[in-house]
């Protein structure tokens, strides 16, 4: 390459006329470059996009590829109408969403502020800490399906040990999808720790002791000093950890199965959407709750970054 | 933008380039006539039987078997995925008839296997039972070849038994209700019984009771799960669970979970299918190995009627490019020699010749052999509901099922079910 950039001009367009087609990708080379690039994401993206888009205005069933009718936003309609499956799912997505994601960032917080201090052993507990999050979720799932088994699970026995009666955890139909949230808890708050940890070791110590030596107290300081100064990182975990949380499927199909449990009990809109479409075949109506999941992940991913700008 | 009609014929370039060099890969993954044949299998004692027997099979044919092995959920996604794309890098299909064979077949993802299985007089397709075969021919096509049938027996611990004063397994479904919950009195910590709990796998099970109480699902295309006899079937399933059952059971138990309890000596009684035995029986699973009996399924005010069905048949994927040596595997597979063996090993054949012979069940124990038998007289052909979305209908009908568990009213819960379930057959 560099012999062929260096003597150009010693060997001029004589030697062969250059072709219109390679004069012309000269001409464009930058969209002849990036023109894979810009395909493969296109396909990657807008196409599966655009094919959802388009089953929800179908009626396909059965079958994708069996002959289908475009039917408008009928299957929008009848999800809107849905209160049996739809609005309940639309309800646990949010309040799985939003409990786990306070849970998280509090004890994320807790966890990142206790680990910033210098103290012995303090590469064993940081690994320790982090643990939950190299592990595989639905191994996870099986494992607290264990843990909280009613009969034999060791929660159980060491509640009762403790005089407290055996509770039903993951088999209760109103207790599974808090219990769902905890080990939701359990793995991911390691992340949002670390996320706020990197975060509090760009802050300098000399700020902090400027407010002690000022007379602030711990929670002043925190409140004052460092939370304004983290809060970047803040919004970040809050981001990553808050559309996470909204798409979790693997905790909840590994403890609960196929519908969320019997009584549909951890069904969230992407467990509804799996359904509809690998149990019951309805290819329309699971695309039209796609979108609309699509939709409202955007539209928190946009109340969250503006709310950050407010700040 | 300086070049926007540069950019459009840049772009058109090289998504042809693209395109060719996908087909490219395309080509190279074709199979048609390879040699190597794509085998999709459930986990399943069948499947740990043939696997000790492919090598025999790749010898003598000079063909390779690559085989994918999925749990029954994983396997049904697996399927709707790749038949949905019209892939091709399917061959033989381990399917349920009674689950997806309706759906499969009308969406035209089975290969019409008639001529093949009527060619060959030596394999014998008489020789195959009228239920499978008609459970797996569709409009009649045949789309696939049964491999393993069941029945639902009573697995049930002899000691438990002898040690509250009992030297015979119920007769009766009332009588195993008294048995079950005089058994787990007198043992502590114990249940007298226990089965499928969660919603949809519960109703395969579930329908043995149903039939036996002179109810069905539907009855000419009416639901009937909210009649008198539905009724009271879905009230004895659910309260032999509610009340003999473990303490806080939980409303999600398929096979393996009721299983488990059972084989940790947890629980005196279980109803299942009989090609299931084998978890009960082997010590290497099961801690109660020694002291499991078995009794045909108990008799209800209708008499006894188990289901009898197919539950597992092999099928060639439509979008097959190999079919003549998938067909070769299912015909070896299918065989009557390797029925027999198969058989021997546990898994309860279709094939009559394999029942003729003694020396097909010499391994099984002598009280299994007699419950299934039992089971199998006015056996009922199917265990779920016959129509095409099988698993939002089992959803429908299995509700009153955990209600009944979660101690809620049973008939409101059919009831419901039962104009749920109307509404759903008439839009079929």
């Amino acid at each position: 390459m560099s012999t062929a950039t260096a003597t150009p001009r010693t060997v001029p367009h004589t030697t062969r006329p250059q072709s219109s087609v390679s004069r012309w990708a000269n001409h464009n080379r930058k969209w002849v470059l990036a023109a894979p690039a810009m395909i493969f994401t296109a396909a990657m993206i807008l196409f599966p996009l655009g094919w959802t888009l388009y089953l929800s205005l179908t009626n396909a069933k059965g079958s994708v590829r069996a002959e289908k009718e475009f039917i408008g936003f009928d299957n929008y309609a009848s999800v809107f109408a849905d209160t049996a499956r739809f609005w309940p799912a639309v309800g646990r997505t949010l309040f799985f969403t939003g409990g786990t994601l306070v849970a998280q960032l509090v004890l994320g917080m807790v966890i990142a502020l206790l680990l910033r201090k210098n103290f012995r052993g303090q590469g064993f507990v940081r690994i320790a800490v982090l643990m939950p999050l190299v592990a595989t979720p639905v191994a996870v799932g099986m494992m607290w399906r264990l843990i909280f088994e009613p009969n034999i699970g060791i929660v159980n026995y060491l509640l009762v040990r403790m005089g407290i009666p055996a509770q039903p955890w993951l088999a209760g139909e109103n207790t599974a999808l808090p219990t769902t949230m905890i080990i939701d808890i359990w793995q991911w708050t390691p992340m949002v720790a670390l996320i706020l940890l990197a975060g509090l070791t760009s802050i300098p110590e000399e700020m902090d002791e400027a407010a002690s030596i000022d007379g602030a107290s711990a929670w002043q300081r925190f409140w004052h000093v460092t939370l304004p100064i983290l809060w970047p990182s803040v919004v970040v975990a809050t981001l990553l950890r808050g559309i996470d949380a909204l798409k979790t499927f693997d905790i909840l199909y590994a403890t609960k199965g196929r519908g969320g449990g019997s009584f549909n009990e951890v069904e969230t809109l992407n467990v509804y959407a799996y359904g509809l479409s690998f149990d019951y075949n309805n290819y329309g109506i699971a695309s039209a709750v796609l979108i609309l999941f699509f939709g409202l992940i955007l539209l928190a991913l946009f109340l969250l970054v503006r709310g950050n700008k407010v700040k | 933008m300086k070049h926007p009609k540069g950019a459009a014929i840049a772009l058109a370039l090289t998504t042809s380039l693209f395109l060719a060099a996908c087909g490219g890969d395309e080509g190279e993954g074709d199979s048609s006539g390879s040699d190597t044949i794509r085998v999709t299998l459930a986990n399943h004692v069948w499947t740990d039987t043939i696997k000790e027997a492919i090598p025999q099979f790749e010898e003598e044919t000079g063909l390779t078997v690559e085989i994918t092995q999925l749990g029954e959920d994983q396997l049904s996604d697996q399927y709707n995925v790749k038949l949905n794309a019209g892939s091709e890098d399917l061959d033989v299909m381990m399917y349920r008839p009674l689950q997806e064979g309706k759906l499969f077949a009308t969406n035209g993802w089975m290969a019409d296997l008639t001529e093949r299985v009527e060619s060959n007089a030596d394999w014998d397709w008489s020789d195959f039972q009228e239920g499978p075969k008609s459970a797996t021919t569709h409009e009649d096509t045949v789309v696939g070849v049964p491999i393993i049938t069941e029945r639902e027996v009573l697995y049930y611990r002899k000691d438990l038994l002898e040690k509250s004063g009992y030297d015979a397994p119920p007769q009766t479904l009332d009588e195993l209700k008294e048995m079950a919950l005089k058994i787990k009195q007198d043992n502590p910590g114990t249940a007298g019984f226990v089965a499928r709990t969660a919603r949809t796998a519960a109703v395969t099970q579930f329908s043995s009771y149903l039939f036996s109480y002179g109810g069905d699902f539907e009855v000419d295309g009416q639901a009937a799960v909210g009649s008198d006899e539905a009724i009271a079937a879905y009230d004895m399933y659910s309260s032999l669970i509610r009340e003999a059952g473990p303490e806080n059971v939980s409303t999600d138990m398929g096979w393996p979970d009721s299983m488990a309890i059972f084989q940790q000596g947890q629980a005196a009684f279980l109803t299942e299918a009989d090609s299931l035995y084998r978890n009960a029986t082997d010590p290497e699973k099961s801690k109660v190995a020694e002291n499991v009996g078995f009794a045909p399924f108990p008799e209800g005010p209708a008499g006894r009627r188990s289901y009898n069905i197919p539950s597992w048949a092999l099928g060639i994927n439509e979008g097959s490019q190999n079919k003549d040596n998938a067909w070769k595997f299912i015909e070896w597979a299918t065989s009557q020699e390797q029925a027999l063996a198969l058989q021997q090993a546990g898994n309860p054949s279709a094939r009559n010749s394999v029942w003729e012979n003694a020396e097909s069940t010499k391994n099984d124990p002598a009280d299994l052999v007699e419950a299934s038998k039992g089971s199998a007289e006015n056996g009922v052909g199917h265990d779920r509901p016959l129509v095409t979305r099988v698993a939002e209908a089992r959803e429908i009908v299995g509700q009153p099922i955990v209600d009944g568990i979660t101690g809620k009213d049973v008939a409101e819960s059919a009831q419901t079910a039962q104009e749920a379930f109307q509404q759903f057959l008439d839009s079929e």
